[in-house]
Order: structure tokens, then sequence, then C-alpha cells
């Protein structure tokens, strides 16, 4: 009756091993997978060279099959507007709205931007190079289904509405980042 | 060479294009297809390796460097696994 018993308690300790071994073999094959197959990033640059290099991560990354996000927050929050608007707005937000980029397309290099004439260059070659434009990866991004969230504190303090920005976005703060980021396999701050 | 069930031409496509039209293409095609992708850009090489070492769903069957006239054609074959 014992040894019955303990013949059982062995048979299933053995298929729990070799089932065990199964799911190693698995997940050695298969490091990024699992639930923390995920890319978590903050824009925090509203340069145009570091957000292409942001676009074509997400991109990148969701097409590989990683869960993107992209925590739009301060400079960075430039890359997601599509119009400046003065309406409503206090004189040193407007002078905010004044100074700022109103879209992707009015934003300048980090380096050698020579008041626009260097980003203008850069698209140039980007074009001539055959490179996917900052716009269209940022479409790209959206249709494969990175999820982009802008800081509600860095928008409000920058005095940018709701109005000023492209459609679909989310809104969060760091606990929304962090929610991702704690997750995730890759982390970036851009 | 490998067979193939489907063919996807990125010439001229830089990166990320690439991977992101071969994604598309991949998820058109059933479990057990295999895509051929025909890339002009060099670093599509590595490229892919890297995906295929990252998802799961995908397995670099081959790779290889045909000339064209004057340039250098990256194929690659991928399997849809899962």
């Amino acid at each position: 009756m014992t040894l019955a018993v303990e013949q059982t308690d062995t048979q299933t300790l053995l298929d729990r091993l070799s089932t065990l071994e199964a799911r190693v073999v698995e997940l050695e094959a298969h490091p990024a997978q699992g639930i923390e197959d995920r890319l978590a990033m903050v824009v925090f640059s509203g340069d145009l060279d570091k957000v292409i290099a942001a676009l074509i991560i997400a991109t990148g990354a969701a097409s590989m099959g990683l869960e993107t996000s992209m925590f739009f927050t301060f400079w960075g929050i430039t890359a997601v507007k599509k119009q400046k608007l003065f309406t409503g707005k206090s004189l040193l937000e407007q002078g905010f709205t004044a100074m700022l980029p109103g879209k992707l397309g009015e934003t300048g290099l980090s380096q050698m931007n020579f008041f626009g004439a260097g980003a203008q260059i850069i698209r140039g070659l980007m074009q001539k190079h055959g490179v996917t434009s900052p716009e269209e990866l940022f479409g790209l991004a959206q249709e494969l289904g990175v999820k982009m969230i802008v800081c509600d504190m860095s928008r409000e303090l920058l005095g940018i509405n709701d109005e000023e920005l492209v459609d679909g976005l989310e809104t969060g703060g760091v606990a929304t980042f962090l929610g991702d980021a704690a997750r995730a396999k890759v982390t970036l701050f851009i | 060479m490998s067979t193939f069930d489907q063919t996807l031409d990125v010439k001229g496509a830089k990166c990320p294009m690439p991977l992101v039209k071969s994604r598309k293409a991949l998820t058109e095609l059933t479990v057990g297809q295999t895509l051929k992708v025909i890339a002009t850009d060099k670093g599509s090489v590595a490229d892919f390796q890297g995906w295929a070492k990252t998802a799961k769903n995908v397995e670099l069957v081959a790779q290889e460097t045909v000339s064209e006239g004057s340039q250098a054609l990256y194929v690659h074959y991928l399997k849809r696994t899962a």
C-alpha cells in the first residue's frame, strides 16, 4: 500500500520534472518572450533627430512583436502636437506656444540645426536615401499598435491643450510609465 | 535555395521598413509557411537575426546574399512558427 503511494508520487514528480525541463528549453530558446515582452520608452526630447531615433526603435520593436509604449513628456510633447492654438491661454503660455514648434514638422535638430536649415537637410537626406519620413514613421507606429501616452503634468505646465495634440493618444503620469516599464525588458530615455 | 510560400520585395527600403513590412506579410501567412524577403538594406541581415532571436513566432530558416547587376540583394527566409 505504502509502496504503491510512493510509486505514484515518484511518477508525478518525474512527470513534473520533464514538463519543467521542456519549459526551460523553450524559455532558453526565446529569452525575450513571456509577459515581459515589452519595451517602454520616455521621449523627453523634442529634437527631430532624437524623435526619429525613438520612432524607428518603436516601429522596429512593435514589428518584432514587442508591446511598445512611448511616454511623451516635456519637450517631447512637441512630437505629438498637430497645431498651435493661442486662445484661452495666459500670456506666459502664449509665449511658450509661440516659442515651441507647433508640430513634428517644425522641430529642429539637437546639433547643427542652423535655425532649421539642418533639419531640412536631414529630411532631404532621408528622402534621398529612401528612409521613411518621421511623419510616416509616426503613422506606422500608431498603426502597429504602439501605445502613446502624454504626460499630463508637463502638458499643463507648458500650456498645451488637448486640441493641439494628435488624436488617439492616452494621458498619464509617472505611474502609467512605470506600470509599463516595470514589466518591460527594454526601457529607454530619449 | 530554400522553399517558400510568399515573396516580399523590400528593395530600396531602409531600416526599419524591411522589418515592418515583413511583419505585416508574415501575419498574412498561415503557421508553418515561409516568407522570402528580398532586401537591399545591408543592415537587414543582422536585423532579421535579431528578430528571430527575440520573437518566438518567427524562425529564420536561411539567409543568402546574391548579386543582381551591380547591387547586392540580401535574401531572408522567415518561417511563421506560431
